[in-house]
């Protein structure tokens, strides 16, 4: 057993780049997740299906054709990616932020349908109650509507952070498959499984896997329970 | 305090049109569910926008269509008590009492939290959530937190109707407080006759989305037309009078008022306290000559003032008794029997076991109350 823990230099690289790129997918996608979730749950504006249908298309799309697209427009000669790189010296392709912005981009529709789902089940008559009392839309929003969502934000980042551990389609297509800055988890097993002798590598690096997907889930419940417990059962 | 609310507001096929002022301490939008009172409401603190008019609050207006003035409601100061409570479930008792505090200005908060613990006693309940409150408690922790916000107004809209008769008793007291003991001035919605002739100083009845009186409670509450159109097929009047004496050994309390003295059911209240007594029509017996050998308590000499219809075979006979309006429903044979005509001397016969228990309360002070009797006047002018 401690054998399928004793991960090569190489292995551990590829399990803290997997951590960074999910958790840093997770949290730069909170605020626009939340943003995006608020004007589909509570928005009127013209264009707001063709909104939905762009978050989810992702959910739809096969992923090598999420990565292919996102090789074409954020690629160094890609227009955004083009854009980015002269104006901000920001660089995605082949680097690990571009393995996060597809992880993000992958997990995106789970994260918005979650707080979505939750801001569509608060009680307006309560931010309403909160307006009375003198509490402008932006505090309200603050101190009323974000607290009574929480369940639901928690639900949805660990939905990303899972996503985002996993993904491997959007990601090997945009970014490759380079060790040390590419390699995520599931790439480095996809890659022990195409040469011989690989099996005790993937073998470790599944069990690794399973340790952070198990490790997430308690996490998450113990959240879910802390939240629940201080609030509500009206 | 002066109200002054002027608009039309259409919902679906319903028309909402109200046009009254009120200066009254308590004022009481009294009507049947459906009416339009919380409709109402709504507008006055901003949650809905009227279609056309304009609301005044002490000069200031709040909404004004003709010049394009809508305040919206986190500027009003108006405190809103909503029916179900509405309290942040994720936040404590003490943190909900304080939520709207926090965003009134230092210089304006004008009552404090030791003063709202004091007046709705719910001291003890600071560290709970509100799941964890009663049907009752979650009221008054509602009332506190509204009242916390220092509002210019305060409105109530029907915070008895989801509590059982006992919590209701509970809770009336402290309403009775707010009126007498707080400086803000109430809105409280109500559709229940019982409620409103025992805390209002100025009543506004509503049927079908328009007024159909204004003004002190004795005299609206009296008025037969008013009354049948809530839905309240008890006809009475309202008396105010003084507790004047109580008599223990029959467990009866005896009341002054212009009408003369009334025995009543034993009341928990001092010599001296003013209070209101509804006296329903049915509970009334007329005599052509005052009555000997009668186990009833009060007699009230008086003469006919008119004679309304009250339905097959049924007359409400209205006496003024030295100034006071009574109402006795008696059949179309009696009225014959005894040839009842409007100037006609007669004798007023009331059961002491009669009186209307729920309506008996504690009235506001009478200082107040002349003052709100004549604002009402201006207000019907």
């Amino acid at each position: 057993m401690m054998d399928l823990l004793d991960l090569s230099p190489e292995e551990w690289t590829a399990v803290r780049l997997s951590l960074k790129v999910a958790t840093f997918a997770m949290l730069a996608s909170l605020p626009v997740g939340i943003a995006v979730a608020y004007l589909l749950a509570r928005g009127r504006f013209p264009g707001k299906s063709i909104l939905n249908g762009i978050v989810l298309l992702p959910l739809i799309l096969p992923p090598v054709v999420t990565g292919y697209l996102l090789l074409l427009s954020f690629g160094r000669r890609g227009p955004i990616g083009a854009f980015l790189y002269e104006h901000f010296g920001i660089v995605f392709s082949f680097r690990w932020t571009g393995a996060a912005l597809a992880c993000a981009v992958m997990a995106f529709p789970l994260l918005v349908r979650s707080i979505r789902l939750s801001i569509e089940a608060v009680d307006r008559r309560l931010e309403d109650a909160a307006g009375t009392l003198g509490a402008n839309p932006f505090w309200v929003f603050l101190f009323v509507t974000l607290p009574l969502i929480l369940p639901g934000i928690i639900a949805g980042m660990i939905l990303c952070f899972a996503k985002a551990m996993g993904e491997f389609g959007a990601t090997i297509t945009f970014v490759s498959n380079i060790p040390g800055e590419t390699q995520t988890l599931p790439s480095a097993i996809y890659t022990f499984t195409q040469i011989p002798g690989g099996e005790a590598g993937a073998m470790r690096l599944t069990v690794v896997s399973i340790i952070i997907a198990m490790g997430a889930l308690v996490v998450s419940e113990l959240l879910a329970r802390r939240v629940g417990q201080s609030a509500w059962v009206e | 305090m002066s109200l002054n609310v002027d608009i039309t507001h259409r919902l679906g096929s319903f028309l909402l049109e109200a046009r009254f002022v009120s200066d009254g301490r308590l004022t009481a939008f009294f009507g049947r569910s459906g009416s339009g009172k919380t409709t109402l409401v709504n507008i006055i603190a901003g949650v809905v926008r009227p279609d056309r008019g304009r609301i005044v609050l002490d000069e200031r207006p709040l909404v004004d269509t003709e010049r394009g003035i809508f305040v919206p409601r986190y500027r009003r100061r108006v405190g809103y008590v909503f029916q179900e409570g509405r309290l942040f479930p994720h936040l404590t008792v003490r943190q909900n009492l304080l939520f709207g505090r926090w965003f009134t200005p230092k210089a304006e908060r004008t009552i404090g939290l030791e003063q709202v613990l004091d007046l709705l006693g719910i001291g003890h309940l600071l560290d709970r959530r509100p799941g964890a409150l009663s049907g009752g408690e979650k009221q008054r922790v509602a009332i506190g937190r509204a009242l916390l916000t220092s509002p210019r107004l305060l409105l109530l809209d029907e915070p008895l109707a989801s509590l059982d008769d006992t919590r209701k008793e509970d809770i009336l007291p402290f309403i009775e407080r707010l009126r007498d003991e707080a400086q803000v001035p109430i809105v409280y919605v109500s559709h229940s006759l019982s409620e409103v002739a025992r805390l209002a100083t100025t009543v506004v009845a509503i049927a079908d989305g328009r007024i159909t009186a204004v003004g002190a409670p004795t005299d609206v509450l009296g008025r037969a037309d008013v009354i049948s159109r809530q839905g309240v097929t008890e006809a009475g009047a309202l008396i105010e009078a003084i507790v004047d004496a109580h008599d223990p050994s029959f467990g009866l309390t005896t009341l002054r008022s212009a009408a003369g003295a009334l025995q009543a059911p034993r009341l928990d209240l001092p010599p001296g306290t003013p209070v209101r007594v509804r006296i329903r029509a049915r509970d009334v017996m007329i005599a052509s000559a005052r009555p000997d050998g009668l186990s009833a308590l009060n007699v009230l000499p008086g003469n006919v003032a008119a004679l309304d219809g009250a339905g097959e075979g049924a007359v409400d006979v209205v006496l003024d008794c030295g100034g006071v309006r009574l109402v006795a429903r008696l059949t179309r044979k009696s009225v014959d029997a005894l040839a009842l005509a409007p100037g006609r001397d007669v004798y007023a016969v009331i059961k002491s076991v009669a009186f209307d228990r729920d309506a008996l309360g504690r009235a506001p002070k009478f200082a107040d109350r002349s003052a709100a009797d004549a604002a009402a006047h201006d207000g019907r002018r």
